[in-house]
């Protein structure tokens, strides 16, 4: 598996992309530092373009990744290999050199310019939200051999997460105001990643008052140690579903 | 050495192998006929588990091959149209594959010698000829010494000197006694290496014999004619 892993790699760093990726995240990191006064303010304006362009890019670069990597792929399944070690390779060459890109283009600034916990959270959640972001791209690429079909449906998949479901979230939040909605909540914002990983980080930014009765929950729950661990949990639960459905049509395909 | 039973496979409406059973032994050169569409190359990939069959089984030396895939190691394939990672050398294509089949008892590089592929380590996979291709595709199927060699139409993008380098080639590997599937729509080429042919008509066998079976029973001296005979007859 290792072996494949470095191939796959090989391949994804000789590609500029990568590289582009780290400097635009640095970039980003470094001038947001220096717009916003304290390194709060600019760790929220940093929380919430991460929390933006990192799931757009990684469905993105996952998903032509898969496409074009179709004819290695091809090549290796006459050879001596398990399916899923190559599914397994391809997903975690992706996603950690992606991963690597963020720790330095937002690790290193954030280390500079506010080391705390609410910077490791920001860390954490942008690696898991990459995480999840390629297991949906490939589960993407797995359903359709149409590149251009799949990309369009990992767009899709990003809207929906990134903006549609703010608004589907509001709209409920909405129409039944006057009823309890605290626990209601709740579970909406753990049924997307990028909201829970939103959360986790705002809550320990001390804004969290601002957000009335429902941030007070948040607070209860989040604020333990518990509360973490289960949204963490939550988030690795969002990159194995994906992940592991992908596999799973990718073994049965033909080739 | 490899049988195949009862073996279907349908592509959405479309019925490419058709309970299929059919049974190939080692040291013989199986030549694999039939018009297009007939399901030739998706029997092939069959046996390589690269699509996976709706029913039916596929035993390699008695052992089924579905769902596993160490018995791989004991195969060479050449495809029809070989697809390579574009940006990809040569020199890494072949150690990349050679990495993965690392356990390979003994590595033959006699095609890589009279291909000349060394001299062109350096050049991208991309930037390749059809031909050139194909000859990767041969070195690398011959490199592991494999038990069964399956040929997807080798000959078609080679030009006459290399394809009379692979024809010897796969002559000295039969004499090994492996197993040897070729795909093939030129007779002469058939006729030349082959020592049975199976004809696979919409999905099923029309007929599986060895050539000098065929041409005494239709009572014809070209293979060409013959298996046309055959053709016509049971039309």
């Amino acid at each position: 598996m290792n072996k494949l892993i470095k191939y796959v790699l090989y391949d994804i760093v000789r590609n500029k992309i990568i590289v582009a990726y780290t400097l635009f995240l640095l970039l980003l990191s470094i001038g947001l530092f220096h717009l916003g006064g304290s390194p709060d303010k600019g760790l929220l304006s940093l929380l919430n373009l991460v929390l933006l362009t990192v799931p757009l890019i990684s469905i993105v670069f996952g998903t032509t990744h898969f496409y074009n990597s179709y004819e290695f792929m091809e090549l290796l399944v006459s050879q001596p290999i398990k399916r899923s070690k190559i599914f397994l390779s391809e997903y975690l060459g992706v996603s950690l050199s992606l991963s690597v890109a963020f720790g330095i283009g937002v690790g290193v600034p954030v280390l500079l310019f506010a080391p705390g916990a609410t910077g490791l959270f920001l860390l954490l959640t942008g690696i898991f939200v990459t995480f999840i972001f390629v297991a949906l791209a490939f589960l993407a690429s797995v359903i359709t051999r149409d590149k251009a079909k799949g990309i369009g449906i990992a767009l899709l998949l990003w809207f929906y997460f990134a903006l549609i479901y703010d608004g589907l979230v509001l709209f409920v939040l909405y129409s039944f105001g006057d009823y309890p909605l605290e626990k209601a909540t709740l579970v909406l914002t753990a049924l997307n990643p990028v909201d829970l990983g939103r959360v986790l980080v705002l809550l320990n930014l001390d804004v969290s008052a601002m957000m009335g009765y429902t941030g007070a929950l948040y607070k209860s729950i989040f604020g333990s140690g518990w509360g973490i661990a289960i949204a963490f949990a939550v988030m690795v639960l969002w990159v194995l579903l994906p992940l592991l459905s992908a596999r799973r049509v990718f073994q049965k395909r033909d080739l | 050495m490899i049988a195949i039973e009862n073996l279907s496979k349908t592509y959405g409406k479309l019925t490419v192998l058709k309970d299929l059973t059919v049974h190939f032994e080692g040291g013989r050169v199986v030549s694999i006929i039939g018009p297009n569409g007939a399901g030739k190359t998706t029997m092939s990939k069959c046996i390589l588990g690269m699509v996976l069959p709706d029913s039916g089984d596929i035993k390699f030396n008695g052992e089924s091959v579905l769902r596993k895939y160490a018995y791989r190691s004991q195969f060479g394939y050449m495809p029809q149209i070989g697809r390579y990672p574009e940006n990809m050398k040569i020199r890494q294509v072949i150690e990349m594959v050679r990495d993965i089949r690392k356990g390979a008892a003994s590595i033959d590089e006699e095609l890589i010698g009279l291909y000349g592929l060394k001299d062109m380590y350096d050049k991208r996979m991309g930037a390749l000829s059809g031909g050139t291709k194909q000859k990767v595709s041969a070195a690398l199927a011959f490199m592991f010494d494999p038990q069964v060699l399956i040929l997807d139409e080798p000959t078609a993008g080679l030009d006459p000197i290399s394809a009379e380098i692979l024809k010897c080639k796969i002559l000295k590997e039969k004499k090994k006694g492996k197993l040897i599937l070729i795909t093939s729509h030129i007779m002469s080429e058939v006729e030349e290496v082959a020592d049975e042919v199976m004809c696979l008509m919409d999905g099923a066998v029309k007929f599986h014999e060895t050539i000098s079976g065929i041409k005494h029973h239709t009572n014809e001296e070209r293979l060409s004619r013959a298996i046309a005979k055959i053709m016509n007859e049971e039309d």
